[in-house]
């Protein structure tokens, strides 16, 4: 599971968490939501081991390990897997190779065998068939000319492939249309184990229809303000985060 | 001054220096105090070119001696491997050979530049003509010792409706220069002029250029990408010249490069020269770093920093070996980049 204790972490020099706590017990997706500038992405950014986030206090584990000592590449092979809300464009790389070496390089961190070709091939095109991605796709490189949405698709056959202990979705909903979103949804809720926590980072409720979170928090000014079940997602949507900010100020 | 008048005459002041406005960033005369002597024959064996599995036919010619035309006649389809070997022994040497591609005629010429020795001056002049109608491919791998010193120069004339293309994949020397001379007479003839400079330690590679159109309608398009290290030093200078009548010619020349280390340099001098009307001309020139965050994007799907780093390299120069023609080539040329760069396949 997912502890972290009173993070704090700084952006050139300017505090953006402060003194954040959060646990996610293995098997529960938990949504964080919050205003514009409240530091959702930083705190994913943070988790995921961003160059410039600077953590000045706290601590954060997965499973015990320690992941704020580790490089970015690490902590993945510790299983965080980071769905970016602007997934990059690699020119020159196929999506194929650049999947394979991730995967490979994962399985080398932990002392397994890389996977053969014909199987990785397999088990590409069963996770690209659940997500209706053209397989084609795969071969051009990796994000170059895709759609916001086909952007989006690649981020979760991603993380399907590489099968993280954590997933952080951060704002996945955005960019997409509403089709979009329910094969996107569909694609993380086939994903949900008993072994697996997800983070599912929104500003906005319309997500939470789709991705049904255990959890709700809500994250103002650089902490976790409020907790409650879902339906403090609605009471969100209802009556906005002004009272938030305020208790936050 | 010439560096083959140097090597002839032996002596030193006859080299270029940086007084030489097209050697200023590849200075020999103050890099070179005494010419090394006369390279002798060479009986030893040299081992396997890059290209002994491509080509059909393979030119040997070792610390200057070897044969000095290659004909190919009129119609006729060839893949020949040239080497050109500067042994163990090598001192200085210059290797002259004169290539006749007649009318109609495809080429497929799969040149490297081979340093066996160490501390030796290597200059390689070609003579090229491609007839009306034919086809070079000119594929150079240049893989000289950090010690040695080594120039080619090439001469290129073309006729109407030739086409030429040539891709030079060079790793650099102690100082290198790889210059070609195209004589480009428009009339449906085209050019491609492409390059690979990757250096590391203290290595420089030199890839100069220039075009000279003297007709109406005529193409280049040239491509190069370099990666320096460490401390060494890329050049690239691309002149494109169109003469007065030669309208309707249309050029382009990119040249970018990645610069890994803060001591590393890259020089870039390209230059259109246009005295026609009506012509389409472009150049881009651009120096940069590896993009942190594709870096950290790599690095959290799990690659590690170098592994991230020797793929989006690869991906970076990938281009460029894409657009070799000969699919043989093609192959040796990817071969050759993984093998530096590391990267995973």
């Amino acid at each position: 599971m997912l502890s972290i204790t009173n993070l704090s972490v700084s952006v050139d020099d300017k505090p953006i968490l402060s003194g954040l706590s959060l646990d996610v017990p293995a098997g529960e997706t938990h949504a964080i939501m919050g205003p514009n500038g409240a530091g959702k992405s930083t705190l994913s950014y943070a988790l995921a081991g961003k160059p410039g986030y600077e953590v000045t206090s706290g601590s954060a584990t997965l499973d015990g390990v320690d992941l704020l000592g580790l490089d970015p590449s690490q902590r993945a092979c510790a299983g965080v897997f980071l769905s970016f809300q602007y997934p990059l464009e690699i020119p020159g790389v196929p999506a194929l190779t650049f999947l394979r070496t991730a995967l490979n390089a994962q399985h080398r961190a932990r002392g397994e065998a890389e996977i053969t070709a014909p199987d990785f091939l397999r088990l590409v095109r069963a996770k690209a068939g659940a997500l209706k991605m053209d397989f084609d796709m795969l071969k051009r490189a990796l994000n170059v000319g895709f759609s916001g949405g086909e952007k989006k698709r690649m981020e979760i056959l991603q993380m399907a492939v590489l099968a993280p202990r954590l997933a952080i979705l951060d704002e996945t909903d955005s960019g997409l249309d509403i089709d979009a979103l329910r094969i996107v949804s569909e694609g993380v809720n086939a994903m949900r184990a008993p072994d697996r926590s997800m983070l599912v980072i929104t500003h906005y409720q319309r997500l939470l229809d789709y991705i049904r979170p255990d959890r709700v928090h809500v994250l103002s000014a650089g902490r976790i303000v409020a907790s409650g079940g879902p339906e403090l997602a609605l009471e969100l949507e209802r009556e906005g985060y002004d009272k938030y900010q305020k208790a936050a100020a | 001054m010439s560096v083959a008048r140097a090597i002839a005459a032996a002596d030193a002041s006859a080299l270029p220096s940086r007084r030489d406005e097209d050697w200023r960033w590849s200075d020999l005369r103050g890099l070179i105090r005494v010419v090394p002597p006369a390279s002798p024959a060479f009986d030893g064996a040299v081992g396997e070119g890059p290209f002994d599995g491509v080509a059909s036919t393979v030119f040997t010619v070792v610390n200057g001696c070897g044969p000095s035309a290659l004909t190919v006649a009129p119609g006729e389809t060839r893949v020949v491997a040239l080497r050109v070997i500067a042994a163990p022994n090598a001192g200085s040497h210059i290797s002259r050979l004169a290539i006749d591609i007649g009318p109609g005629a495809d080429l497929t010429l799969l040149e490297s530049h081979e340093g066996q020795g160490a501390d030796y001056l290597a200059d390689a002049e070609l003579t090229i003509t491609v007839g009306a109608g034919a086809r070079l491919e000119r594929i150079v791998v240049a893989s000289d010792d950090a010690s040695g010193v080594g120039v080619s120069r090439a001469e290129v004339s073309l006729a109407a409706g030739a086409r030429f293309a040539q891709t030079t994949l060079t790793t650099g020397a102690r100082r290198q220069r790889i210059e070609t001379r195209v004589a480009h007479p428009g009339h449906r003839a085209t050019a491609r002029l492409d390059g690979i400079y990757l250096l590391d330690e203290r290595r420089h590679a030199d890839l100069t250029t220039i075009v000279t159109h003297a007709g109406v309608g005529g193409t280049t398009d040239q491509l190069t990408k370099g990666v320096v290290d460490d401390q060494a030093r890329g050049v690239f200078q691309g002149r494109i010249v169109v003469s007065p009548g030669a309208d309707q010619t249309d050029a382009r020349m990119g040249h970018h490069a990645l610069i890994l280390s803060d001591r590393a340099e890259v020089d870039g001098k390209p230059e259109l020269e246009i005295y026609a009307d009506d012509v389409a001309c472009a150049h881009g020139n651009t120096v940069g770093a590896l993009d942190d965050d594709a870096l950290f994007y790599a690095g959290q799907r799990g690659i590690p920093e170098p592994e991230a780093r020797a793929m989006l390299t690869a991906a970076f120069l990938a281009e460029v070996v894409d657009r070799i023609e000969h699919q043989g080539a093609r192959d040796v040329a990817r071969a050759w980049l993984d093998a530096r760069l590391g990267a995973p396949s």
